[in-house]
C-alpha cells in the first residue's frame, strides 16, 4: 500500500516548523506506523535529507516514549494503542496522514516530533511515591488487600507516562496522568501515610505546567491503557479533603 | 591469563556467607557517606533501585540515562513476574530451592554463592515493592497471589497482571524521584554515558554526551557503577527496546574490565513470528502463557488446514510429549530449541511457516474464558494489535527471539568489576543466570542487586577513600577521553558513505542470528569470525550519518551503539568457539546427545569466561574463573 | 517537598481557590446554585400558564409575594435583596472561574496544532461552553433590561412596573425576541448539558453504580429547563396566552 504524509519538521525549539510532504510506497499493512516512518527515515538518508526524529523505544506500547499526532488523534486512530502498537492495515491505500508532535506549553518542543516530557517527572517528585526506604519494609503479607482494590489501583497504575493525555485535551491538561498517579497510590492502604500531602502537592505543581480538566474526556479516548477519567474525579474529591482535613487527626478517620 | 579474577566469595556454609559478609565489609558512617560521590549510569531496575538506596543511606549520586526520563528504562517491558522463595502457598518452596532451581536452570554455569545470595534477598524485593505501593495480584482474601514458571515446579511468581516489570520499574522510579526531590540524586535525562575514565587503574568518572545539544563533558566519581542492560540488540532482531545497547559496558571492557561469557544469550521461546524483512523489533508474549497454553504443531508437514480444523490426533504436542514431567513448562532454552527443531523439520505454522501454535483452547474449556480473561487480557489484547488474529478463538502463533544476555561484565562477590571503584549490577554483570536465566529471575536479580547487594558491598570499596575528593573533571585523564569521544563522534559525521546505520545493523543482526544464534557450529562460528571485521571494516568507511554533532541526531546516536556491536559480536563468536561444549542457550551442533540435547562437558568447561581486551576486537584473551559445586551437583539436566 | 508547602500558604479559601481544581469545585458549586435558580425561576414563571385571582394576573400576586417575602417579619424587599445579592455573587464567581481558567488553558496551549483536529469525546457542548455561557450571560442583560428594568429599547413600550403579566404578553408578542428568547434557552441547554454531568466529574462524585446516571441526568436537566423555559414565549407568540 501507499500513503501520502504530511510531517511536522522542525529543527529545533526556536527555529521555525513546518508541514512537509512524503510520499511512502510499497508498504505493507503489516508494519507498524513506527515500521513506516522507518522506512521514510532509510529513503531520506539515501537521498541525503536528514532523517525524521521521533521517540520511541520499546515497540511494544508499554515504555511510552513514542507518541505523535496522526489526523489530529495523539496515537491515531486505533484506541487504547500507543503509536508503536498502531499498523498500517487500520489506515486505507492511499490515504494521507497528517503526523504532528504533541503540543502543550508544558512540553516544549525538542526537534520534529520529539517533544520534552520532563515536567511528568516534576510532579512525581511532588509525592508519586511512598516513602519506605529500603530494609524497612514489613513482610508483603501482613497487610491483606481486597483484591477489587489492587486491581483498580493497577488501572490506574497502568498509566505509561506518554503525555497523549495532554496532547488530546483542548486543555493542555495533565489531569489524567496526575490523577492515575495519586489515585494508585491514594487507593493502597500503604499509600494513606502521605495521602493528603501528596494529592495537595502533586495537584499544585502539575497547574504550574498544564492547563486545567474541563471534563471533555478526551484524555480518556487518546489514552494507550484507556485509564479511566473516573480517576480525575477522585483526585477532585481528594484534593478538596486534602484542603480540609485536619492532618493531626487523620489517624482516626 | 593475566588477570588475577578473585570472586572474593566469603568463606563458610552457603547459607551464612551472605550474612558474614555483611558483616565483615568495612563500612562508611552515615555522616561520611554524603562525602561520596556516586555515577550510576542507567535507570532500569537495577540502576533505579541502587540510586534510590544509595540516596536514602545519604550518598551523592549522580544517575545518567539516555532517555527523557527514568522510567522508559527497558526493564518496564519485562511481563511475567519476579521469583520470590517466600513459600506462601505452602508448596514446598524455600531460599535453598530456588537457589538450586536457579543454578541448574543456568545449566551449571554460575557461581553458587551469588546464586544463593540472590535467592535469599528475593524474600525482601517483594515486601520492599509491596510497601512501595506496586500493585501486584492478588487473591480474593486478599494476599498476594502466585504463577508457576518455566524450569520450576513451584509457585512462587509474583505478578502484576502482563506488566510487571512496568510496575517494579515504577515502584523504583518512583523511590528515585523521591531521592532526586531530596536533591540526593541528580538526574542527568537524554545523556549518554560514552567511556569510562580511569585513573592509576581506577574508575574515577565518565564521559557523557548530551543528546539534545551534543555536548560531551566529564563527570567525576569515587564510584561508577553501570546498569546498562544486555545487548540482545546485537542480533538486530531482538524483544529489546530499539535504543538498548552495548556501548556502557564495552566501552568499560575497553578500558580493562573483563567481558565475562560473551556467548550466554537467551532465545526466548515465546515471542510474535517476524512477518517481513521490515520487521524493526521482535514482540515478546509473556512465557506465563505457557501456564495455560499448549504448544503444538501438526504432525503432517504438508499440513494445509486451518488451527481449527486439525483435529487431535494429528496435533504433536512436543514439549508434552518429550518432556512429560514439566510440559509446557520446561526453561527457556530447552523450549527454545524444541521450536526451532520443529520448524527446521518443515511444520513451521503460518504465512511464512515460522512458527508453533500456542494454544488456549483446552485452558478455555477448563477454567472458562474470563479466567482466561483475567490473567492474560492484556497480552492477547497486545497480539491482536499485532497480528489482527483473536487468540481467544485461534492459537497465538509463536517462535523464539533472542531476549537477554546472561553474559556481561565479570564482577566479584561485591559486583565490583576487574577496574577497581568500576561496578556492575542488573543484566550488565553476568553473575547470577550461567547459562539459562530461568523465567521470573531477571526482575529479581536487577533488584536484588540495586536494592539489597551493591548498598553494603560499595562501602567496603569506597571506605579506603574517606576524606578524598574525587579526581577533578579537568584532569588530563578526563580530557584526554573526552577527546576520543568527540574524535569518534565527528568520525560518524565526517564518513560521508553511502549506507545508513540501520542497513549495517541489520547485516550485522543476520550474520549473528545465523551464526551465533540458537544454535552454533565451529564452521558457522569461523564464517562469522571472517564477515563480522569485514564488514565493520565497510561501516566504518561506508556509513552516512547527516545532520550534525551539536543537535539532536538520532542516526549518530546508533552509530556509535552499532560500532561498538561489531566488536561485541566478535568477541561472542570467539566465546562461543572458545567453549566446545553445549550448555544453557549456548548450542554447539558438535555437542549434542543422540536426540538433539545438549551435552555438556564439566571436565573441561567448567568456568567462566572472563575475555580481556587486547585491542583487537577479534583476539580477546582469556582468564577463566572456575566453578565450583559444593552444593548442587552437577547433573545433566532433565526436564522429562 | 515541605518548601513548597510553606510557600503556597496563604488563608484557606484563597489557596483552594487559587488552584485550578478549587476553581472548578467552585464553578461547579456555583453552577449548582444557578441550577437551582433556572429551575425556580422557570417553575415560578409558569403561573403565566395560571388563571388570574380576583382579576389579578397569579404571576403579579406571585412577584409581589417575592418582593415581601418574610414580611413583615423582615421590612419588605430585603430578603428579596439578600437572595439576589447571593445569585450575584454566585454569578460572578461563575464568570471569575470560568474567566480565569480559560487564561489558564490558552497558557497551558501557547501552540496550537496546526494540522486538523479529530475530537473522540469531546462534544459540540463541551468545547463551547465558554461561547454559550458568555454569549447566554448577554442574554442575562437584556432579559434584565427587558423584563426587570424595563430599559428601551430592551423592554417593550408599554412596560410598566409590577405589571408582570401585561409586560410579559407585552415583550414576546414581538417574535424577534421571542426567536432571541429561545435561542438563548438552547444555548443555556447546551451549556447544562456539559456543565451539569461536568460538575459530578469537578466534585469528585463518582461512585460506579451511578456513573451511568449523571450523563442521564445532565440530559433531562437541559431538556427540561429548554422545554419548561421555551413553552412561555411560544405560548404568548402563538396566542396561547394573552
Amino acid at each position: 500500500m501507499k500513503v501520502n504524509l504530511q510531517v511536522w519538521r522542525q529543527e529545533g525549539p526556536e527555529a521555525a516548523g513546518a508541514f512537509k510532504t512524503y510520499e511512502v510506497d510499497k508498504i505493507s499493512e503489516e508494519m507498524s506506523f513506527l515500521e513506516m516512518l522507518d522506512i521514510l527515515n532509510e529513503q531520506l538518508v539515501n537521498k541525503g535529507e536528514e532523517p525524521i526524529a521521533f521517540d520511541h523505544d520499546c515497540r511494544e506500547g508499554i515504555c511510552g516514549t513514542c507518541g505523535v499526532m496522526i489526523n489530529g488523534q495523539p496515537h491515531g486512530p486505533q484506541l487504547g494503542t500507543a503509536t508503536c502498537q498502531l499498523h498500517m492495515r487500520k489506515f486505507d491505500d492511499g490515504a494521507t496522514l497528517v503526523v504532528e508532535p504533541w503540543r502543550a506549553t508544558g512540553f516544549p518542543l525538542v526537534r520534529d516530533l520529539i517533544v520534552d516530557r520532563s515536567a511528568f517527572d516534576r510532579i512525581i517528585e511532588g509525592g508519586g511515591y511512598i516513602s519506605v526506604d529500603t530494609g524497612s519494609a514489613p513482610d508483603a503479607n501482613l497487610t491483606p488487600i481486597p483484591k477489587m482494590v489492587a486491581d483498580t489501583a493497577f488501572d490506574a497504575a497502568a498509566c505509561i507516562g506518554c503525555g497523549a493525555c495532554v496532547a488530546a485535551c483542548p486543555n493542555g491538561a495533565a489531569n489524567l496522568f496526575t490523577a492515575a498517579k495519586i489515585s494508585h497510590l491514594n487507593l493502597l492502604p500503604q499509600g494513606q501515610a502521605e495521602r493528603w500531602s501528596r494529592t495537595e502537592n502533586m495537584v499544585e505543581i502539575m497547574e504550574e505546567y498544564f492547563g486545567s480538566c474541563t471534563n471533555h474526556g478526551e484524555c480518556e479516548k487518546a489514552c494507550p491503557k484507556s485509564i479511566s477519567i473516573d480517576f480525575i474525579a477522585m483526585m477532585n474529591s481528594d484534593y478538596v479533603k486534602a484542603k480540609f482535613k485536619n492532618r493531626r487527626l487523620v489517624a482516626q478517620s | 591469563m593475566s588477570l588475577a579474577l578473585d570472586s572474593k566469595v566469603p568463606a563458610g556454609p552457603i547459607a551464612d556467607k551472605w550474612e558474614n559478609h555483611k558483616f565483615n565489609v568495612r563500612l562508611v558512617n552515615p555522616a561520611n557517606k554524603r562525602k561520596f560521590r556516586i555515577i550510576i549510569v542507567g535507570s532500569g531496575l537495577a540502576g533505579a533501585s541502587a540510586a534510590s538506596t544509595l540516596g536514602e543511606l545519604g550518598y551523592e549520586v549522580d544517575l545518567f540515562t539516555f532517555h527523557d526520563t527514568p522510567r522508559r528504562a527497558h526493564s518496564i517491558a519485562a511481563q511475567g513476574g519476579i521469583n520470590a522463595a517466600k513459600n506462601y502457598h505452602n508448596d514446598g518452596d524455600s531460599v535453598y530451592r530456588l537457589f538450586y532451581d536457579t543454578v541448574k536452570g543456568g545449566d551449571f554455569r554460575s557461581r553458587e554463592a551469588n546464586v544463593h545470595r540472590l535467592a535469599e534477598v528475593s524474600l525482601n524485593i517483594i515486601d520492599q515493592a509491596t510497601a512501595q505501593g506496586v500493585p501486584f495480584a492478588r487473591e480474593y482474601g486478599g494476599l498476594l497471589d502466585n504463577r508457576s514458571f518455566g524450569g520450576a515446579q513451584v509457585s512462587r511468581t509474583f505478578y502484576a497482571r502482563g506488566a510487571t516489570g512496568q510496575q517494579l520499574l515504577l515502584g523504583a522510579y518512583s523511590a528515585l524521584m523521591r531521592q532526586v526531590e531530596t536533591g540526593k540524586v541528580k538526574l542527568h535525562t537524554r545523556s549518554e554515558m560514552l567511556d569510562i575514565v580511569t585513573k592509576d587503574g581506577r574508575a574515577v568518572g565518565v564521559v557523557v554526551r548530551d543528546l539534545v545539544d551534543g555536548t560531551v563533558s566529564s563527570h567525576s566519581a569515587h564510584a561508577v557503577v553501570l546498569a546498562t542492560g544486555g545487548y540482545s540488540n546485537v542480533f538486530y532482531l531482538s524483544t529489546n527496546a530499539m535504543a538498548s545497547n552495548v556501548t556502557a559496558a564495552w566501552r568499560a571492557h575497553r578500558r580493562g574490565a573483563a567481558f565475562a561469557n560473551p556467548c550466554f544469550t537467551q532465545i526466548h521461546p515465546t515471542c510474535i513470528p517476524a512477518s517481513d524483512e521490515f520487521q524493526s523489533k521482535l514482540t515478546l508474549m509473556s512465557e506465563s502463557l505457557r501456564n495455560d497454553g499448549r504448544i503444538w504443531v501438526p504432525k503432517n508437514p504438508d499440513e494445509t488446514r486451518t488451527a481449527g480444523q486439525i483435529p487431535q490426533e494429528d496435533r504433536d504436542y512436543y514439549l508434552e510429549r518429550i518432556y512429560p514431567a514439566f510440559g509446557n513448562l520446561v526453561p527457556r532454552d530447552v523450549a527454545s530449541r524444541a521450536s526451532k527443531r520443529m520448524v527446521d523439520s518443515g511444520r513451521g505454522v503460518g504465512p511464512l511457516k515460522n512458527g508453533v501454535y500456542l494454544d488456549f483452547a483446552s485452558a478455555i474449556d477448563r477454567d472458562g474464558r474470563p479466567a482466561i480473561e483475567d490473567r492474560y487480557s492484556n497480552l492477547f489484547e497486545m497480539y491482536n494489535r499485532i497480528t489482527d488474529e483473536d487468540p481467544y478463538s485461534e492459537p497465538m502463533r509463536i517462535y523464539p527471539a533472542p531476549h537477554y544476555t546472561m553474559g556481561g561484565l565479570w564482577v566479584d562477590y561485591n559486583l565490583m568489576t576487574t577496574v577497581p571503584g568500576l561496578y556492575a549490577i542488573g543484566e550488565a554483570n553476568f553473575s547470577d543466570h550461567g547459562a539459562n536465566r530461568l523465567g521470573a529471575s531477571a526482575l529479581m536479580q536487577g533488584l536484588a542487586d540495586g536494592y539489597f547487594v551493591l548498598p553494603y558491598t560499595i562501602g567496603d570499596y569506597l571506605a579506603d577513600y574517606l576524606n578524598t575528593d574525587p579526581v577533578p573533571a579537568d584532569d588530563p585523564a578526563f580530557t584526554e577521553v573526552e577527546r576520543d569521544v568527540s574524535d569518534r563522534v565527528n568520525g560518524y559525521l565526517s564518513a560521508n558513505g553511502t549506507r545508513s546505520v540501520d542497513w549495517f545493523h541489520k547485516e550485522l543482526g543476520k550474520i549473528m542470528l545465523d551464526q551465533c544464534g540458537m544454535s552454533r557450529s565451529e564452521p558457522g562460528l569461523q564464517k562469522a569470525l571472517s564477515d563480522i571485521p569485514a564488514l565493520h571494516e565497510e561501516f566504518r568507511s561506508d556509513i552516512r550519518v547527516l545532520g550534525s554533532g551539536e543537535s539532536l541526531n538520532q542516526s549518530l546516536e546508533r552509530a556509535q551503539r552499532v560500532d561498538d556491536f561489531f566488536e561485541l559480536a566478535q568477541a561472542m563468536c570467539v566465546d562461543a568457539l572458545d567453549r566446545e561444549e553445549s550448555c544453557g542457550g549456548h548450542f554447539r551442533e558438535e555437542h549434542q546427545t543422540d536426540e538433539g540435547e545438549a551435552l555438556r562437558d564439566d571436565e573441561n568447561h567448567s568456568y567462566v569466561s572472563a575475555w580481556e581486551w587486547t585491542g583487537d576486537a577479534g583476539a580477546p584473551e582469556l582468564n577463566k574463573e572456575s566453578l565450583e559445586f559444593e552444593y548442587v551437583h552437577l547433573t545433566t539436566r532433565s526436564y522429562k | 517537598m515541605t518548601a513548597t508547602i510553606e510557600k503556597k500558604r496563604a488563608p484557606f479559601p484563597i489557596a483552594f481557590y487559587r488552584s485550578a481544581v478549587g476553581k472548578k469545585w467552585v464553578m461547579a458549586l456555583t453552577g449548582i446554585g444557578l441550577i437551582l435558580f433556572v429551575v425556580a425561576h422557570m417553575v415560578g414563571n409558569w403561573k403565566i400558564f395560571f388563571p388570574d385571582v380576583d382579576g389579578i394576573p397569579e404571576i403579579d400576586l406571585y412577584a409581589e409575594a417575592l418582593r415581601s417575602l418574610l414580611f413583615p417579619l423582615v421590612p419588605e424587599h430585603i430578603v428579596l435583596w439578600i437572595l439576589r445579592t447571593g445569585l450575584i455573587a454566585i454569578f460572578l464567581l461563575h464568570i471569575h472561574a470560568a474567566y480565569s481558567l480559560t487564561l489558564m488553558n490558552r497558557r497551558a496551549r501557547t501552540e496550537r496544532y496546526e494540522g486538523p483536529r479529530t475530537y473522540v469525546a469531546a462534544n459540540y457542548a463541551s468545547r463551547t461552553m465558554r461561547w454559550s455561557g458568555t454569549i447566554f450571560g448577554f442574554f442575562v442583560l437584556f432579559h434584565l433590561a427587558d423584563l426587570t428594568w424595563g430599559a428601551q429599547p430592551a423592554a417593550p413600550a408599554t412596560w410598566e412596573h409590577g405589571e408582570v403579566y401585561a409586560n410579559f404578553i407585552a415583550t414576546f408578542s414581538r417574535a424577534p425576541v421571542t426567536l432571541f428568547y429561545v435561542i438563548s434557552m438552547g444555548l443555556l441547554g447546551i451549556h447544562l448539558y456539559h456543565g451539569a454531568w461536568s460538575m459530578f466529574q469537578s466534585l469528585g462524585l463518582n461512585h460506579p453504580r451511578f456513573n451511568a446516571w449523571r450523563k442521564g441526568f445532565a440530559v433531562s436537566l437541559a431538556v427540561f429547563v429548554f422545554v419548561g423555559n421555551a413553552i412561555m414565549p411560544l405560548a404568548v407568540l402563538f396566542g396561547f396566552v394573552a
